[in-house]
């Protein structure tokens, strides 16, 4: 028995069970060696890309001198503000659209349009509107957040299986009952790759714009590293972006695991 | 003849019902008449494009706009009842709530307080035989599991008449035995008033009390037949010789509406060929 359980918790089946977070982060460790390699023997210009070594040296000044971890919280605040506002107001949009076949028909292309449209070249726009301020980033993620989740949602929604609505039907539901038991859980993992695919785009918009009007948290750091000519340190900065990529995005399985246990 | 004597849970009396409009008139279901008597189990049998699933629709009330009358008592149904209890065809429980939940649904609709949907869920899981599955989600069922859920969620608003829809049509024919042994186990111990759609006939005579015999399009009652064959009944039934002389006896009136379905289908397929 015990040898077992010693079989079972060795290293064969430590490899098993971590085997992707492994792999992933090896193949990180091999490319980072790669580009080190080719930096040091001349084949990439340390001006164009910095030695990965370089960029984790930077670490410790973009945390001491920088501020990073205040900047990392304003862009973080921004892109929170954008996102939930995106959610709160996409959703109710969709549910409208899908509800009213004329104004679906009549807007979603549009909307598709929208989703696909540039919407950070249009920052001096929503600069004279709201001024150098952290409103002008927010509304502009706001918006380029928006209609994915629009979108999504009138998709969900449609998609519900015709067969579930019957049995709502079947059991008398009344229409707000077959919405918020029926239709709104069906649509469910639809709307969250919206919201998904939202979030990219509310975070680029965010670091995107603070990078142009050269105001706020990571982008405006990126803007500042880059006209110092410190590539390391904004390569270091470029890191803490994805990192607040990937919390986002582990929130947002969190959110979704306790939304729908049965995935 | 003998639903004379017993009290009727619903009477289908003179139903028509037509799709479409002018010249391009379709009548699915052609002035359909029968009853089902408390506690009897019919079958409604016909080949594909009979109207069965037509009459399912219009008894459920899913399909209010039709001619003559499903009476329940003193009513005429147009709308869902809630005297019948529906189970569909299709997969139909909700993948995002675990089996007690979904078997719980209709009682939390009707805002009966958790402790006791929960005891009355319990007692129709124990029933359908997955006692052990209450925490499972559907996507960790199998889709003969998943259909005893369902009815499971029908039964426990304990409606006066179950009317199913081919719930077996997707299972493989072992399971579809084993489970027509669970439905009978069940419709007897609740004395269930059971209407049941479908195309297959071991299943039919397996199950039924009567058998309503329909007719291709457009759907009309051909013939109603007793089984007498006796209670409590397993799937043993199948290897005797009476269920064979009924499965027989039905294939004869069925065998020419399904050729003519049949037919119908390959003409409709050339017709289409010659146009693509």
């Amino acid at each position: 028995m015990a040898e077992t359980l010693a079989k079972k918790s060795g290293p064969r089946s430590l490899f098993f069970r971590y085997g992707p977070e492994i792999a992933g982060l090896a193949s990180l460790v091999v490319a980072a060696l790669v580009f080190e390699l080719l930096v040091r023997i001349g084949v990439i210009n340390r001006f164009v890309i910095p030695p990965p070594s370089d960029v984790i040296m930077a670490f410790e000044r973009v945390v001491v001198e920088e501020d990073i971890l205040g900047r990392t919280g304003a862009t973080v605040f921004e892109m929170i503000v954008a996102a939930l506002a995106a959610v709160l107001v996409g959703v109710p949009i969709g549910a409208a659209l899908h509800h009213s076949p004329l104004w679906r028909r009549a807007l979603e292309d549009w909307v598709g349009a929208m989703a696909a449209a540039p919407i950070v070249l249009a920052f001096p726009l929503f600069l004279v509107l709201f001024g150098r301020s952290p409103k002008t980033i927010i509304v502009m993620a706001f918006f380029h957040g928006l209609a994915p989740i629009i979108l999504k949602t009138i998709e969900g929604l449609s998609g519900t299986r015709k067969v579930l609505i019957n049995v709502g039907r079947s059991l008398n539901m009344t229409s707000s009952q077959l919405f918020w038991k029926i239709l709104f859980p069906s649509a469910l993992p639809v709307i969250f790759t919206g919201i998904r695919l939202s979030w990219t785009f509310v975070l680029i918009t965010v670091v995107g714009v603070e990078y142009l009007i050269n105001l706020g948290g990571l982008g405006q750091l990126i803007n500042e590293l880059a006209e110092r000519y410190d590539l390391p340190g904004t390569y270091a900065v470029i890191f803490f972006v994805i990192l607040v990529s990937v919390f986002f995005f582990v929130l947002l399985e969190r959110v979704e695991l306790w939304l729908r246990p049965a995935r | 003849m003998e639903d004379i004597c017993l009290q009727p849970a619903m009477v289908v009396d003179d139903v028509v019902k037509r799709f479409g409009r002018d010249e391009q008139v379709i009548t699915a279901v052609d002035h359909v008449s029968f009853n089902v008597a408390q506690g009897e189990f019919v079958s409604v049998i016909g080949p594909s494009g009979c109207g069965k699933s037509t009459l399912f629709n219009i008894i459920g009330g899913l399909l209010g706009d039709y001619e003559g009358s499903v009476m329940i008592g003193d009513e005429r149904i147009s709308a869902p009842h809630p005297a019948v209890g529906m189970v569909f065809q299709e997969e139909s429980t909700f993948p995002w709530r675990n089996v007690i939940d979904n078997v719980a649904f209709p009682l939390e609709l009707q805002g009966v307080a958790k402790s006791e949907r929960m005891d009355r869920a319990h007692h129709f899981i124990d029933m359908v035989g997955l006692a052990s599955f209450e925490k499972s989600f559907p996507s960790q069922l199998s889709g003969g599991m998943r259909q005893r859920v369902s009815i499971a969620r029908t039964l426990i608003s304990q409606p006066k008449i179950l009317l199913m829809d081919e719930p077996f049509a997707a299972l493989d024919e072992q399971t579809r035995l084993l489970l027509g042994d669970k439905i009978t186990q069940i419709q007897q111990a609740l004395n269930q008033t059971t209407l049941l759609i479908t195309h297959n006939l071991t299943e039919a005579v397996q199950l039924s009390d009567r058998i309503v015999v329909m007719t291709y399009r457009p759907g009309k009652v051909k013939r109603i037949v007793d089984i007498k064959l006796p209670r409590p009944r397993t799937s043993d039934v199948v290897g005797s010789d009476a269920f064979g002389h009924y499965v027989a006896e039905i294939w004869n009136d069925l065998r020419e509406e399904a050729s003519r379905g049949m037919a119908d289908s390959e003409s409709a397929a050339a017709r289409r060929g010659a146009h693509g």
